[in-house]
């Protein structure tokens, strides 16, 4: 199996990757982890004419809580981040999320900020940003900006990022102390893209009521997916089983998922709430015990 | 036309040796190892990142080589199957645990498991079934049922801690 034929440049800042990005615009593709884009390549699904390989630049690899947000450079590794106390401490929805990436050997290479930037529809931490309210924050020709989830995936594989601008961090906003948390997925093997997967995240008073409760989705359309309807039911209530219910229910009506080989549109809503029920009753149990694991 | 492709000098440590080589930018590291350096004990499978036979180790750590390339390696130290064992006559406590548990048959995926288990036996010299389980999964095997190259690596493990 052989990639195509390109041009490759290793810039040794992310002034320089830019111009690259600039010069080349729409042929070029930024290689990160490596772990989506290179069997896209060896399969030839993607041939760039171009291919700016940012790991040749310093000072991208932070991995930091900075004014109420973990940071993590777009070299930040996924397996750095999975061992990182910080990070389990502070966001451990990343941390859990991040063990249904791939494997060890794709996690030392791949990147969280990649991962998000990729914008695969099945990806899990896409659905972690979504669920943290976070954003990403981009390096262009103009400067930096922040973009947040909302204004950042359009659909399946694609983003509203420009062809001459580079991911530089994804920002995590950090959840409230106590949050209980929980992600899980369905798939067909352990390793693979979700077919389904759910990120829950709740806070609770002393009589145990639900004060916040978060819900993303990945798997489930072209972006991940706050029900925000069923995040609204949620609010003062206890998990008895029939608010359960009516959250699942209110989070099938919010999706829209497509049938294909893995898995049917139906199977797909079916998973979505039952996830839906199972990660609410462990985020909230989490939240009982402080947000301890 | 063909579109442009770029050549890249590159200089790589491999199993403790320095080769410097000119490849052609979309040269990925597993054919390099395989067609340029001659070490074929790195195997392809998948090609697209699933399977764990091209696992190799990059500055220690586990990665697969089909999703790399070569001149991505420049500067960088690369471990392979060919650099466990420590001489001609000695093999790895993990290759001879392999060995005497029968953890391998037609012993294509090989050289990916020992890769991936030597790293993984460094971080936690005394695993459980389970965390031996979750650290083989991005390896497959077909012929063995997995259940023998999980007493390998318990057998490693072992070997391993009374070698030091």
């Amino acid at each position: 199996m052989k990639p195509p034929r390109f041009r490759y440049f290793a810039p040794a800042s992310v002034d320089e990757a830019v111009a690259l990005l600039a010069t080349h615009a729409d042929t070029a593709k930024v290689l990160a982890g490596g772990q989506s884009l290179v069997p896209m390549l060896n399969m030839r699904l993607a041939r760039p004419e171009v291919i700016v390989d940012i790991n040749r630049i310093d000072g991208l690899s932070h991995l930091e809580v900075r004014d109420g947000e973990l940071v993590v450079g777009a070299l930040a590794r996924q397996r750095a981040v999975e061992k990182s106390p910080e990070v389990a401490a502070r966001v451990p929805v990343l941390r859990e999320a991040i063990g249904y990436v791939g494997h060890v050997q794709i996690r030392n290479r791949g990147t969280v900020t990649g991962s998000i930037v990729h914008a695969d529809p099945s990806a899990e931490l896409p659905a972690v940003l979504a669920l943290l309210d976070g954003s990403v924050r981009v390096q262009g020709p103009a400067g930096t900006r922040d973009v947040p989830w909302q204004e950042l995936f359009l659909t399946y594989f694609t983003t509203t990022l420009g062809p001459d601008e580079l991911a530089i961090e994804a920002r995590f906003p950090l959840p409230p102390a106590g949050a209980g948390w929980s992600f899980l997925e369905v798939a067909r093997r352990h390793g693979d893209f979700a077919l389904v997967g759910v990120a829950a995240q709740v806070t609770v008073d002393e009589a145990g009521r639900i004060q916040e409760a978060r819900l993303a989705l990945t798997g489930v359309g072209g972006t991940p997916v706050r029900p925000e309807r069923a995040e609204a039911l949620l609010a003062g209530q206890t998990l008895e089983d029939d608010v359960l219910a009516a959250a699942a229910e209110a989070v099938r009506e919010a999706i829209e998922p497509e049938s294909d080989i893995h898995a049917s549109a139906d199977y797909r809503r079916h998973v979505a709430g039952v996830l839906t029920g199972r990660a609410l009753r462990a985020a909230r149990e989490r939240a009982r015990r402080g947000g301890e694991a | 036309m063909l579109p442009e492709t770029s050549r890249h000098r590159i200089r790589v440590t491999v199993n403790g040796q320095v080769y410097e080589r000119e490849v052609e930018a979309r040269l990925l590291l597993s054919d390099f190892l395989r067609y340029e350096l001659g070490l074929t004990g790195t195997h392809l499978g998948c090609e697209h990142g699933v399977c764990g036979a091209c696992t190799v180790q990059l500055d220690g750590e586990p990665v697969r080589s089909c999703l790399m390339f070569a001149v991505q390696a420049d500067g960088r130290e690369v471990r392979t199957v060919e650099g466990l064992a420590p001489d001609e006559e000695r093999l790895h406590p993990v290759q001879e645990a392999f060995w005497e548990a029968h953890g391998l048959q037609c012993g294509f995926c090989t050289p990916g498991f020992l890769m991936t288990v030597e790293a993984f036996l460094r971080e936690n010299p005394d695993p459980t079934d389970d965390e031996i389980r979750d650290a083989i999964a991005g390896n497959l095997c077909r012929c063995t049922g997995y259940v023998n190259i999980i007493k390998a690596v318990r057998l490693a493990a072992e070997k391993l801690r009374a070698g030091r």
